[in-house]
């Protein structure tokens, strides 16, 4: 029995996820009579009810659905790109073995390094606009994708390889009949952290320089003092990063089932 | 009677360098030839791509100018700061998680989602709450490192050896006593791990913050660089940047040994 395995007496029969919400919940509630209360200042956060009450507001006043569309499309095009680069990057450094033991240090110190940073010198290059902000998400999220594809390629089982061998197949053959669909489920895992990076680059970089889509939406709220409204812009940002990364998750899931 | 001689075989000479090294050399070499080449070509915007030569004086310009010292010397105080909170709130709630499977369910969910969400969406709440100046900074950067952190812990805590727990327990030991002589040692490695994200993060979350809203520390000087369109500094501070924040990761993971750690 591991450590996690002991369950304290009393819980058996409580749902733990029913725990987690009546905890927020309570939570939620504390917060509202301490502020309705001004033991919290409700110019420093805003009750609860009133967030709740400028979710509609905001949806509808500040056009939520076609912001959510030009962020969702951002992280599209920044997904396309990293796939068909970061795959083919990665397929070639698998390819040329000089090339891998060179590179592959510093595709993973690129890794490491706050690319995101880099925004302001994006600014400049493609201006301030959509590009800016796809082009930061793509380098940002890279990496994973080009260290994923290798690591799938290079751990193709050895027998399919064989079988692809004693069927004489031409090296196209051998690559898109046994070594990609091989590599598929762990290119797709690079993939997924590469989205997640790219969601998050995209958002925080609308966010820092004040264009686009949900970043933006937070930034513009901010600056207006709509404390209800900025709160519940990021309770929604929240929502559509965890369904993001749900379904990626859930994507994972039927790619690769055994595990 | 007939001696035969020894065979022997002539190893190949080593080559000066190697294939890797030689590599590596040419790429960098025609990386920098590509770069001098659109500096003078006028196909990019003038100072957009600025002359190695220019880089490299607004590099030395910094790294010989008090004020840049100051400058990095918040930052690395906002960033330790921050690392410190989120680190040990981390480490206390990822032990928390780890060792109850109940809080685990109840609660492990709402981190695993909200950790990979994009912080510095919360500097806005960050500025209510802790004002204009470093406390925001930190607070933000403490924000980014507690889940990485806490979720490295809560999965470094289910991993521990049976044996080690059991041992402890049959020496009596205090909560206190398995933490400090089981838990945390046996934890090495998960805890590192999640100190070297966390340090990642709050190094991206502090300076994108100060880049936002603030009048001191790097994250400052590069939009303000920015501002005044001084394009070889924003790059010098770039490449100290990224070289500081690769070496600071670095050197966590082989402080904690994780090189010796097999990577799955």
């Amino acid at each position: 029995m591991t450590i996690a395995a002991s369950q304290q007496p009393g819980t058996r029969f409580v749902s733990p996820a029913l725990v987690g919400v009546a905890t927020l919940l309570v939570a939620l509630l504390i917060m509202e009579l301490l502020i309705q209360l001004n033991f919290i200042s409700r110019f420093i956060v805003p009750p609860p009810s009133e967030i709740v009450a400028s979710f509609g507001r905001v949806i509808v006043e500040e056009h939520v659905f076609s912001r959510f569309l030009l962020t969702l499309g951002e992280c599209l095009m920044a997904g396309v790109m990293l796939t068909m680069f970061g795959i083919a990057g990665g397929v070639l450094m698998h390819r040329v073995k000089l090339l891998q033991q060179a590179c592959e240090t510093w595709v993973a110190a690129m890794a490491a390094a706050p690319l995101v940073l880099a925004y302001p010198l994006f600014m400049v290059i493609f201006g301030r606009n959509a590009w800016t902000i796809i082009m930061m998400g793509f380098f940002a999220a890279l990496p994973p994708v080009i260290l994923k594809t290798v690591e799938g390629m290079a751990s193709t089982r050895k027998v399919l390889v064989n079988v692809g061998r004693s069927f004489n197949l031409t090296p196209a053959q051998q690559f898109w009949k046994i070594m990609f669909p091989a590599a598929l489920p762990t290119i797709f895992v690079g993939v997924r952290l590469g989205l997640i990076f790219a969601l998050i680059n995209i958002v925080g970089v609308e966010f820092l320089i004040n264009y686009g889509g949900l970043g933006q939406l937070i930034n513009d709220l901010a600056e207006r003092y709509d404390l209800a409204g900025t709160y519940a812009a990021i309770c929604f940002v929240i929502l559509v990063s965890v369904l993001f990364f749900m379904a990626l998750e859930k994507t994972e899931r039927w790619l690769r089932p055994i595990d | 009677m007939a001696t035969t001689d020894r065979l022997t075989r002539t190893a190949a000479p080593e080559p000066l360098v190697s294939p890797v090294t030689l590599l590596r050399i040419a790429i960098i070499l025609a990386v920098l030839a590509i770069w001098e080449f659109l500096a003078h070509s006028g196909l990019l915007y003038r100072d957009v791509v600025p002359s190695l030569l220019a880089i490299g004086k607004a590099l030395f310009d910094l790294l010989s100018h008090g004020d840049y010292y100051f400058n990095l010397g918040v930052t690395a105080a906002e960033i330790g700061t921050a690392l410190l909170i989120g680190g040990v709130s981390g480490i206390a709630v990822g032990i928390l998680l780890g060792a109850n499977r109940f809080l685990s369910k109840a609660f492990e969910g709402y981190l695993y989602y909200l950790g990979p969400t994009p912080k510095i969406i919360f500097f806005p709440i960050m500025i209510m709450w802790f004002g204009v100046g470093p406390g925001s900074k930190i607070a933000l950067g403490t924000l980014s490192c507690f889940f990485p952190v806490a979720l490295s812990v809560a999965a470094g805590m289910r991993q521990i050896d049976k044996v080690l727990i059991r041992v402890g327990k049959s020496f009596r030991a205090s909560t206190w006593q398995m933490i400090t002589k089981i838990y945390l040692p046996a934890m090495r490695h998960p805890i590192i791990n999640g100190i070297r994200l966390g340090l990642g993060v709050a190094l991206i979350g502090t300076l994108l913050a100060e880049t936002k809203l603030s009048n001191k520390g790097i994250g400052f000087l590069i939009i303000n660089a920015y501002s005044t369109f001084d394009m070889p500094r924003m790059y010098a501070m770039l490449i100290v940047l990224f070289v500081l924040a690769i070496g600071a990761n670095a050197l966590v993971g082989r402080f904690g040994g994780l090189e010796g750690i097999k990577r799955t």
